[in-house]
């Protein structure tokens, strides 16, 4: 599905991934772990399309397709969704009228008509119960005053009406307590079948308890360094990430 | 001849081919002679340092455009809010227009200013109300010189006019040039309450240009809603003065839609007499394409516990140019005022310019008065989150831009206003958004 070759990138002419090479299967779960810095939410962004990161060499391809081309609006349309480390806060644009325009532009990218609004609502409350969220919160404004665990939900959420084919959850732990992480991941494993995937950055282990890995990669100094299972990710809870660092500097 | 003579020199004429009384007549003849010592304002002037009229008025305007048209209603009818039932009052070339027009004398009077500058029936309000208000600067004057046609409506008391009112000044272009110089006077006694809107609305590319003066007078316990949709062509530009004053525990608001024109200049001018009055300034102003936009507003805190709320939003793109002058002045005895202005700017290129000033005169030492001016950018961030979940670039900037604005709508109280607004701000961004905000 998602097959990175070489990839080295920059942004502010800051070269941050130095040659990462990763593929991803339909039905796998991978995660990515790392310290600080080391590239993890850089991969994501570039993965997803941000304008101001800049790819120097290397290839990125999507079912096949090279997508350095891509906006990052066509990434979405082909299926590639990511949920955000800190979603952006939208006052004056309610969440139930953001989806629909994101639903309605993907039909539109599609050459489909817009959803049917009785189809718009059953799907929308559907995904809301999925997520365990308020009616009430539908009609706020996107992520205005929302709570680190209510904004990561409403990403969640997203995700469930979008229904991607490759979801890259950016440290979507980060800042949850544990019944956010337990409702946050179950969603996304309710969503998880053989036909998507899913790409976990995380810096701690914690979250792969409950959204368990196929695979996990230690990413160091823009390159991955690491793969191997899921216990990888309990060995480098244990013992940290020096051990890594020390290997890969020597 | 330049402008300025040939409008003193019509100016005779004018008067000897009107029939109004000595009132009237003595009015006009002292409003010409200030036109005449002031002349058109200049760049010199604080007020327009911003805003030159100097390209406008070199075309030769025809001052007294011939009244001969064919308009149909089928002409006109995009620019109505034509799925509400209101009462409309029309003009074409600055004649009233009868067989377009619904105006009503049942309980109140819905006319013209013709028939209330020269019927006795309507001379005790004339002479309480006419030119009262309006300040005596060189464009209100001027106006109130050739002030001969516009809106009448007086509503009197303990009533609530159900219909809006549509006053719509059209311009056919069968002159080379035109100038306009509608008047409207607007009159609500006590306990009253009224909706107006108005537009004014080339139908061909020659050039226009208006003077428009508007006198509100909102008395005890009245309110009045004001809406101002300006959304002409590229070769109409508009002086929109607007005076209100206002009398105890009235409530006005006036909201200004600026997004087409060549060169709009509103002077919104509040005068509060009374206390415990609530006065409101909105405006939301998306312009592009060498387009000038100026907003200049006053708000004068005569007397004590009375409110204002300034919030005016601008969009600028292209070489469009905007100004936000806004002045709060409360008067030592207007304690416990609380008056409120906010001019936020987004700039989508580098070529965009806003000027925006705000100024508070504070005489009173119980008050609290709050301002902020911001300019900025769309935020890219927004704009990716945005994009990330589909929503092409164009679509996610107009979301981010009706965003911006929206706060200015929630206070229209007109459901098919806002309608109309958000579809107007759809068609100026380009984008067809499948919901109301």
């Amino acid at each position: 599905m998602l097959k990175i070759t070489n990839l080295h990138a920059s942004v502010d002419n800051k070269t941050i991934l130095k040659g990462v090479n990763l593929e991803v299967k339909a039905g796998e779960v991978h995660a990515i772990m790392g310290p600080n810095g080391s590239g993890k939410s850089t991969l994501a962004a570039v993965i997803a399309g941000k304008e101001d990161y800049e790819v120097l060499k290397g290839k990125i391809t999507f079912e096949g397709q090279d997508i350095d081309e891509l906006s990052a609006e066509d990434r979405a349309h082909k299926g590639i969704f990511m949920s955000f480390q800190y979603p952006v806060e939208i006052p004056g644009v309610s969440v139930t009228n953001f989806m629909k325009t994101a639903i309605n532009e993907t039909r539109k990218a599609k050459g489909l008509k817009d959803m049917p609004a009785s189809e718009m609502l059953k799907l929308i409350r559907e995904k809301s119960e999925l997520l365990e969220i308020d009616r009430k919160f539908l009609s706020r404004s996107l992520n205005e005053g929302f709570s680190g665990g209510e904004k990561k939900r409403n990403e969640i959420f997203q995700m469930a009406i979008l229904e991607p084919k490759l979801a890259i959850l950016d440290e979507t732990d980060s800042g949850l307590d544990i019944d956010a992480i337990r409702i946050v991941s179950n969603g996304v494993n309710k969503l998880k079948n053989k036909n998507n995937a899913v790409i976990v950055i995380t810096h701690y282990q914690r979250l792969l308890d409950y959204i368990v890995p196929d695979f996990v990669h230690v990413i160091y100094d823009g390159r991955i360094v690491k793969s191997g299972t899921k216990e990888l990710a309990h060995e480098l809870e244990e013992k940290g990430y020096d051990w890594i660092k020390e290997k890969v500097d020597a | 001849m330049d402008l300025k003579e040939k409008l003193i020199s019509s100016f005779l004429a004018f008067e000897n081919q009107v029939d109004v009384d000595a009132f009237v007549h003595g009015i006009r003849s002292k409003a010409i002679e200030t036109f005449e010592n002031k002349g058109f304002p200049t760049k010199k002037d604080e007020d327009w340092k911003y805003t030159s009229l100097t390209r406008i008025l070199k075309k030769d305007y025809t001052v007294f455009p011939k009244q001969e048209n064919d308009i149909e209603y089928r002409d006109i009818k995009k620019y109505l809010i034509h799925d509400i039932d209101s009462y409309k009052i029309i003009f074409i070339d600055g004649k009233y227009s009868s067989h377009l027009s619904e105006t009503t004398h049942d309980g109140m009077d819905i006319c013209l200013t013709s028939a209330a500058l020269t019927k006795p029936k309507y001379r005790l309000i004339i002479e309480n109300y006419f030119n009262k208000v309006a300040t005596k600067d060189s464009l209100t004057s001027l106006n109130t010189a050739f002030s001969s046609e516009g809106a009448y409506i007086h509503i009197p008391k303990n009533k609530l006019v159900q219909k809006p009112i549509q006053i719509l000044h059209f311009s056919t272009g069968n002159e080379v040039a035109t100038m306009l110089q509608p008047r409207n006077l607007i009159v609500v006694d006590e306990n009253s309450h009224v909706q107006v809107i108005e537009r004014h609305q080339s139908l061909t590319n020659n050039p226009v240009l208006t003077n428009s003066v508007t006198e509100i007078f909102t008395n005890k316990r009245a309110i009045v809603d004001y809406y101002k949709v300006q959304n002409d062509n590229q070769n109409a530009s508009l002086i929109d003065n607007t005076f209100i004053k206002q009398k105890q525990e009235s409530i006005c608001s006036v909201h200004t839609f600026s997004f087409g024109g060549k060169l709009t200049r509103n002077n919104l001018k509040f005068f509060q007499h009374g206390e415990r009055i609530n006065s409101v300034l909105k405006g939301i102003t998306i312009v592009g394409d060498k387009q000038h936009v100026d907003h200049n507003t006053l708000v004068q805190h005569i007397e004590p516990n009375c409110e204002s709320h300034q919030d005016y939003k601008g969009i600028f793109g292209d070489n469009a140019v905007g100004v936000f002058n806004g002045k709060v002045v409360v008067e030592k005895e207007a304690q416990k005022t609380n008056a409120f202005q906010a001019n936020n700017n987004i700039l989508l290129n580098d070529k965009a310019i806003i000027n925006t000033k705000p100024q508070l005169e504070i005489f009173a030492d119980d008050v609290k008065c709050s301002h902020g001016c911001t300019i900025g950018q769309l935020d890219e961030n927004a704009l990716f989150y945005l994009r990330s979940r589909g929503i092409p670039k164009k679509e996610a900037k107009a979301l981010l831009m009706y965003a911006f604005a929206n706060n200015v709508l929630e206070s229209v109280k007109i459901p098919k206003i806002k309608q109309r607004i958000n579809k107007l701000i759809a068609n100026k961004l380009g984008v067809n958004i499948g919901f109301d905000l």
